[in-house]
């Protein structure tokens, strides 16, 4: 895993002639112990940066992930706080309020945590096991598959088509995950298959 | 996007129309603010509402919904009648010059080859006269009639600033305000920039909206320059990506297209794709075409795809419709034509229009799958929430299953944003629960599939069986192994022709670019665009160098941008004829004697001399289009259709209602209102709110105390007029549906005359439903009809009628 | 652009505070000897112009600080929540103003919060020894621990900005993120600002920025823009540029003038007899009971002598008395007294 966490930033300034604020090289002198009471302790210390991209939007603003525990090291990480990456060339830093927000959609109390099931007529969800759900999915697919798969139209020519099953992508997934959806769906035949790019 | 985010801050004028950037976009409206702060540039917004752009413009005309065709026309005609174009750029960098056969015509709003019965043209007539020497004719003293530049001046004249006041309601004065500033630009050493959204998409005519203003921007000479272009902003995360990676019904990743059924073997497929040049000497790029599909089949299929199986030709589903787009598969789940359908991380019961019809629709399927981090409508269409959901779950025979995945903070790979860079992340945190990511989920159905149909056989298990799935682990492929496979890589030793002792592909080594892709199976890649992303030398997405030569704002070390990590698109209009910047101070690029080359990746062949090679070489023209051969559903130049419920009949065209080309479903016909129908005398309109992001920071607490509650705007004097309170209740409904939402009353809306009417504005904010953080409340697509652009079904939020009167709220169970 | 702050340090080194206890200029209630150096100062500037309005500093105040506010209703307004709140430390106000001159309309969005006075009246108000400090960079900070939740620093606030919680009875507003600029970092609404409307720095940069953001209106018709760091507190360390500097109230009344509420003096005597209780240690919890009578009162005479002098009526008894507050005495408030 690649972090490379660079401290490069911005020091040039365009159209002004302000160098930027001397305030972190020179405003305070040299650091003192001072009672930490009095000011709360800076709580990203001892924390694990990762560098993401925000979720939302397209300008796609970096981000820094502060998460006590590091992944790389196997451990679990539980993240406490996202904030900018001032090395960014578009965001520089800089968060909507979605994204200055960030930390607590991961941490949302309407997160799901594991697979579940609605059963025809039920009004409830209920829990089920990765394997019940994705076999049942599996079956339910070759069955309709096969039952509807269209090989050849009316005038005979292959069309190896399936259309009584839709597949809608997602449009915040990876490219990664994109590409492995389309090889998944298209190797069966589905053409009802679109993506979020209009709304 | 043309340009990118960090290019905005080289414009001297920004136009946010059919967008709102500092509402949707606030870190990349940054670059506006820089542009205004550093180098004067105004801003100009043109909308039917004072939004949060507005706020910050150094100019504001209202303009009604759904009549920007009228505006951009008028400017057109504006710039053309008062001399305000960049000559030199048209006349060589643009098709003005290019002879339209005899035949093609346009009257009363329609174009030649009209199929009232289909709604449908037959194009025939929309096509070059083509000379003798089998290329295009052209005029370059456009005196000929039928030249490109002559019907163009023609087809804009109606669209005077007095018929722009007339069907836009924008008042005559501010048009020409607007007009005036924008035509300054039309000095190679002024540039204008077009920031876009779902403003213009969202519109049974959104794509010849964009048409519209990136013909203005030709005019201007604006395209391919720093500061400049025509920017779609885009929406989500990663929509640019999951689009060039063509999931959608009718794309092949990199923008090549699926068979039709017209198309019955390979070699039809490809008898349409040679894209001979128009003109001598022209480089048209898509020639290569063969190259980037045999290499893909080579990535999805592997082995299985042979030269004598056509690259498994026969593995591609074949369309017998233009496309399965989201509303043709809604309307035949209605039907009760589909059976099982997947969302992944995507909200349906909310995003698409007529909120009831969705929910027949998922009610007569038999499973539906959902993928995703967060609780969504759609997965629980079928719970009742009272008024905010009626349902009837017993009556509901559709099986649920919801799969809960990751989200970005614990997931790694790459994104594309709207300037089109791919960044590379990496994970911060760990997944909740049991929650999986969405490759393994797809791995996991992949294998099942798979298995099943070895052990049970089927119909035509060839392409799932055979599908290419070498990852170390088939049951969890990381990002690493599919960024490679996208990238490609050569599978077998090749020998220069010229030289076979000499070996110019390695066999296992990845691609440097798509230049290296080759059509005989040496070579695989699953999306030519993407190619040079992850080389020998890396993921080029992970690179996080942010110098930036020239202050430029190019960024070239940062990331990677397709194609071939060009950060400008038709960089080489930025240069005159003999290649040198038409403003030197905004140098992009340029010739110097035997190359090009400067801050951006050329986008050229390096060494093709300045007049022998025009600019825009994915066009076998050379030249970039102000008129258009046969590759729009809707006609060859915008033309001025209004809604297809609107207020006022086409001023234009009374005969014509909404966009003759757009598809509509019967039953969705009895849902428009009539136009100036009384019953719905109101212009609504949807958009989001910067404080939420679509249907998701419902979820979040935080975004929720921003804005907690669903409201409506509408002007002062309509609230007058109603007897509406500001903050008290509204009931707000159209032929489809209603919804109740507080009223804040603003001066920011006002109404407007159009047509010598009075037209009211109610506007309509989507980010809420019944689950969430959040208040509880309706969906704007519960009002919204259920059609979609001619090209490409875009759902028309923007322009629909509704009508509104005070209430006392929802009736909560 | 004004040149980000650098990505803060996650090492438990850079994350020393480097001003603290010994560099409080003020302190509520209470003699302090001020430091030999004052530290430089430091300032926010908002700059209206560039704002859009989108809550960005909202969000990042509730992110960082860990605050939870409450998910409230919409009212008919873009505000929300109403008010600034024990949680909302900053808070978005919107204006829709016709400009007389122009017939335009103005969206005017102005960011709400604690102002960081050079005089602040809060601190001068408090009659808990130690509850309010102020830092010889220019901070004004609220020690929890010391405060008696008596309301006192909100009438001494000529800003109306602290809030006391329902929770623990004790005052809030913005620290101006002390605990990051203490490590070298701006706030955290400063931070997250997509259009730099928000910049942190010295107050000589932040005054230097604020011109040139005045030249740029000025050469787009604002004849009147400016700054806004008004004197009547002894300027302040939170500053807007204005478009309309001449008529600062039209941003959702922001005080024309602002200037410390007489009635601060006539809480002298009062605080003063805090100030010795609190030294007098058993005898302290009495008369503060007396005094406070209870967590989060001031005896009704005072609350009532207060309201009215607020109000310019004076006292209950005895005509209006107090006098315009006088300016800080000395260069930079070295020897500014909280009394």
């Amino acid at each position: 895993m690649n972090m490379e966490l660079s401290r490069r930033s911005f020091l040039k300034t365009s159209g002004a002639g302000i160098a930027g604020t001397s305030l972190g090289a020179f405003g305070f002198g040299e650091a003192e112990a001072a009672v930490a009471s009095f000011i709360k302790p800076f709580h990203l210390a001892n924390t694990t940066e990762a560098r993401n991209t925000c979720t939302y939007c397209s300008v796609a603003c970096g981000i820094i992930i502060y998460s006590k525990g590091d992944l790389r090291k196997g451990e679990k990480a539980d993240i406490v706080h996202i904030e900018g990456d001032a090395d960014h060339p578009t965001n520089r830093g800089t968060l909507c309020p979605k994204g200055a927000a960030l930390r607590d959609i991961v941490k949302s109390e309407t997160r799901l945590t594991q697979p579940m099931l609605r059963k025809a007529g039920s009004d409830t969800f209920e829990p089920v096991s990765w394997d019940a759900a994705l076999d049942k999915i599996a079956r339910m697919m070759k069955d309709d598959r096969d039952a509807n798969f269209v090989a050849t139209n009316k005038d005979g020519v292959t069309v190896n088509r399936w259309l009584t099953t839709g597949f809608l992508a997602a449009s915040a997934t990876t490219n990664e995950t994109a590409f492995a959806t389309y090889k998944v769906v298209r190797s069966t035949g589905i053409l009802a298959f679109d993506n979020q790019a209009r709304v | 996007m043309t340009n990118a985010w960090t290019d905005i801050k080289n414009t001297d004028l920004v136009v946010i129309m059919g967008g709102n950037a500092a509402e949707a976009h606030p870190c990349g409206f940054k670059w506006v603010t820089e542009a205004k702060a550093n180098r004067g540039a105004k801003l100009i917004v043109v909308d039917p509402r004072f939004n949060r752009s507005a706020s910050v413009a150094d100019y504001y005309a209202p303009i009604r919904q759904g009549s920007d065709i009228a505006f951009l026309m008028g400017l057109i005609n504006h710039c053309i009648s008062n001399d305000k174009v960049q000559w030199e750029y048209v006349k060589a960098f643009t098709n003005a010059t290019f002879v339209v056969k005899e035949g093609y015509g346009y009257q009363d709003g329609l174009f030649t080859g009209y199929d009232e019965e289909k709604r449908d043209y037959n194009k025939d007539t929309w096509d070059y006269e083509i000379g003798a020497d089998g290329y295009a004719v052209v005029d370059e003293t456009l005196q000929n009639p039928r030249c490109v530049w002559n019907l163009l001046k023609q087809h804009v004249a109606i669209y005077t600033p007095e018929m722009v006041e007339r069907i836009c309601g924008t008042p005559k004065d501010k048009f020409l305000k607007v007009a005036e500033m924008i035509g300054e630009c039309s000095t190679p050493t002024k540039t204008m920039t077009s920031m876009y959204a779902l403003g213009w998409t969202q519109h049974s005519k959104g794509s010849q909206n964009i048409r519209g203003m990136a013909m203005l921007q030709l005019i201007l000479g604006n395209i391919g320059v720093r500061g400049g272009g025509m920017n779609a902003l885009r929406g989500h995360s990663n929509i640019q990506g999951l689009t060039d990676l063509g999931l959608m019904s009718n794309l092949i990743p990199g923008y090549l297209n699926i068979p039709t059924e017209k198309e019955a073997d390979f070699a039809t497929y490809m008898s349409t794709r040679g894209f001979k040049p128009l003109r001598p000497n022209q480089m048209s790029y898509w020639q290569n075409y063969r190259k980037f599909f045999v290499s893909f089949m080579k990535s999805m299929f592997g082995p299985a795809a042979t030269a004598e199986n056509d690259w498994g030709y026969q593995y591609l589903p074949k369309l017998d419709v233009p496309g399965y787009d989201v509303l043709r598969i809604f309307e035949m789940m209605k039907q009760g034509k589909v059976n099982l359908y997947f969302c992944q991380g995507f909200n349906p019961l909310q995003a698409f229009p007529n909120k009831a019809k969705l929910a027949e629709a998922l009610a007569k399927l038999k499973l539906l799958v959902i993928m995703d981090p967060l609780q969504t409508e759609t997965a629980r269409f079928w719970e009742d929430h009272g008024t905010f959901n009626k349902a009837d779950p017993a009556k509901i025979q559709t099986e649920v299953i919801q799969l809960p995945t990751t989200c970005f903070a614990e997931d790694e790979g790459s994104l594309v944003n709207s300037g089109r860079w791919l960044q590379w992340h990496w994970p911060g945190g760990s997944p909740p629960g049991e929650a999986k990511t969405d490759t393994w989920i797809m791995a996991q159905i992949h294998l099942r599939l798979k298995e099943l149909y070895k052990k049970e056989g089927g119909a035509f298990p060839d392409p799932i069986v055979n599908l290419n799935w070498s990852y170390k682990d088939p049951g969890d492929p990381t990002a690493e192994e599919l960024a490679r496979e996208m990238n490609g890589s050569v599978l077998a030793d090749v020998y220069d022709p010229a030289d076979p002792t000499k070996k110019i592909l390695e066999a296992g080594k990845q691609l440097s670019g798509f230049g290296q892709l080759r059509d005989d199976g040496t070579t695989a890649g699953g999306c030519w665009i993407f190619s040079g992303c992850w080389t020998e030398a890396g993921n080029m997405m992970a690179r996080r160098d942010n110098s930036d030569p020239g202050d430029a704002g190019m960024f070239l070390k940062w990331s990677f941008a397709w194609p071939a990590n060009r950060r400008i698109l038709y960089n080489r209009a930025s240069c005159d004829l003999e290649g040198k910047p038409w403003d030197p101070s905004r140098k992009l690029i340029e010739w110097d004697g035997a190359k090009w080359a400067g801050y951006d990746v050329p986008d050229i062949a390096p060494t093709a001399k300045p007049g022998d090679v025009g600019p825009f070489i994915m066009n076998p023209e050379g030249t970039s289009r102000l008129w258009v051969r046969k590759m729009m559903r809707d006609g060859p130049f915008p033309v001025h259709y209004e809604p297809f419920e609107s207020p006022v009949a086409n001023v234009i065209a009374p005969k014509v209602r909404g966009n003759p080309a757009a598809r509509v479903f019967a039953d969705d016909w009895k849902q428009f209102a009539d136009i100036g129908d009384p019953a719905f005398p109101y212009a609504g309109t949807s958009y989001r709110l910067t404080e939420h992001f679509h249907y998701w920071t419902k979820n979040n607490h935080v975004n929720s105390v921003l804005q907690p509650e669903q409201f409506v705007e509408i002007s002062e004097e309509l609230a007058k007029e109603k007897g509406i309170a500001l903050g008290g209740w509204v009931r707000v409904w159209s032929k489809r549906g209603e919804l109740y939402a507080k009223a804040v009353v603003t001066k920011r809306i006002k109404p407007m005359t159009i047509d010598g009417k009075v037209v009211h504005i109610v506007g309509v904010p989507i980010h809420w439903g019944f689950v969430g953080a959040a208040r509880k409340g309706f969906p704007a697509n519960t009002l919204t009809p259920f059609v979609g652009d001619a090209n490409i079904e875009t759902p028309e939020f923007k322009a629909f009628m509704v009508n509104i009167e005070p209430s006392t709220g929802p009736v909560v169970a | 652009m004004f040149p980000p702050i650098p990505n803060p340090s996650v090492s438990p080194d850079a994350a020393k505070p480097r001003f603290g206890e010994k560099d409080i200029m003020r302190r509520s209630a209470s003699e302090v000897t001020p430091p030999a150096q004052r530290l430089t100062e430091v300032a926010k500037l908002i700059d209206v112009s560039k704002c859009i309005g989108c809550k960005a500093c909202q969000a990042a105040c509730l992110e960082w600080n860990n605050l939870t506010e409450e998910i409230g209703f919409n009212h008919g307004v873009y505000e929300n929540p109403m008010d600034l709140t024990p949680n909302t430390f900053t808070l978005m106000r919107f204006t829709e103003w016709e400009n007389p001159e122009t017939e335009n309309l103005e969206w005017l969005i102005r960011k709400d919060g604690c102002m960081h006075c050079e005089d602040p009246g809060c601190l001068k108000a408090c009659p808990a020894p130690g509850a309010i400090v102020q830092y010889s960079n220019g901070i004004v900070d609220f020690q929890h621990e010391n405060c008696i939740g008596c309301g006192y620093c909100i009438k001494g606030c000529p800003f109306n900005i602290p809030r006391i919680s329902k929770v623990d009875h004790t005052a809030y507003k913005c620290t101006l993120c002390s605990d990051r600029v203490a490590v070298g970092q701006g706030p955290a609404c400063q931070k997250a600002c997509p259009t730099q409307a928000i910049v942190f720095g010295t107050k000589q940069e932040m005054k230097d920025w604020a011109d040139f953001r005045i030249k740029d209106l000025k050469s787009r018709g604002f004849e009147n823009a400016g700054l806004y760091d008004p004197q009547g507190v002894g300027g302040t360390h939170v500053m807007y540029v204005l478009h309309h500097a001449d008529q600062p109230s039209i941003y959702a009344n922001l005080p024309d003038n602002p200037r410390i509420s007489p009635i601060v003096d006539a809480w002298k005597g009062v605080t003063k007899y805090v100030g010795l209780a609190a030294m007098g240690f058993a005898a302290a919890a009495g008369f503060l009971h007396y005094v406070v009578a209870g967590p989060n009162r001031v005896t009704a005479e005072d609350e009532e002598n207060a309201e009215k002098l607020t109000e310019g009526k004076g006292p209950a008894k005895g005509p209006p008395s107090a006098p315009p507050p006088a300016p800080p005495s000395g260069p930079a408030g070295h020897e500014g007294r909280a009394t």
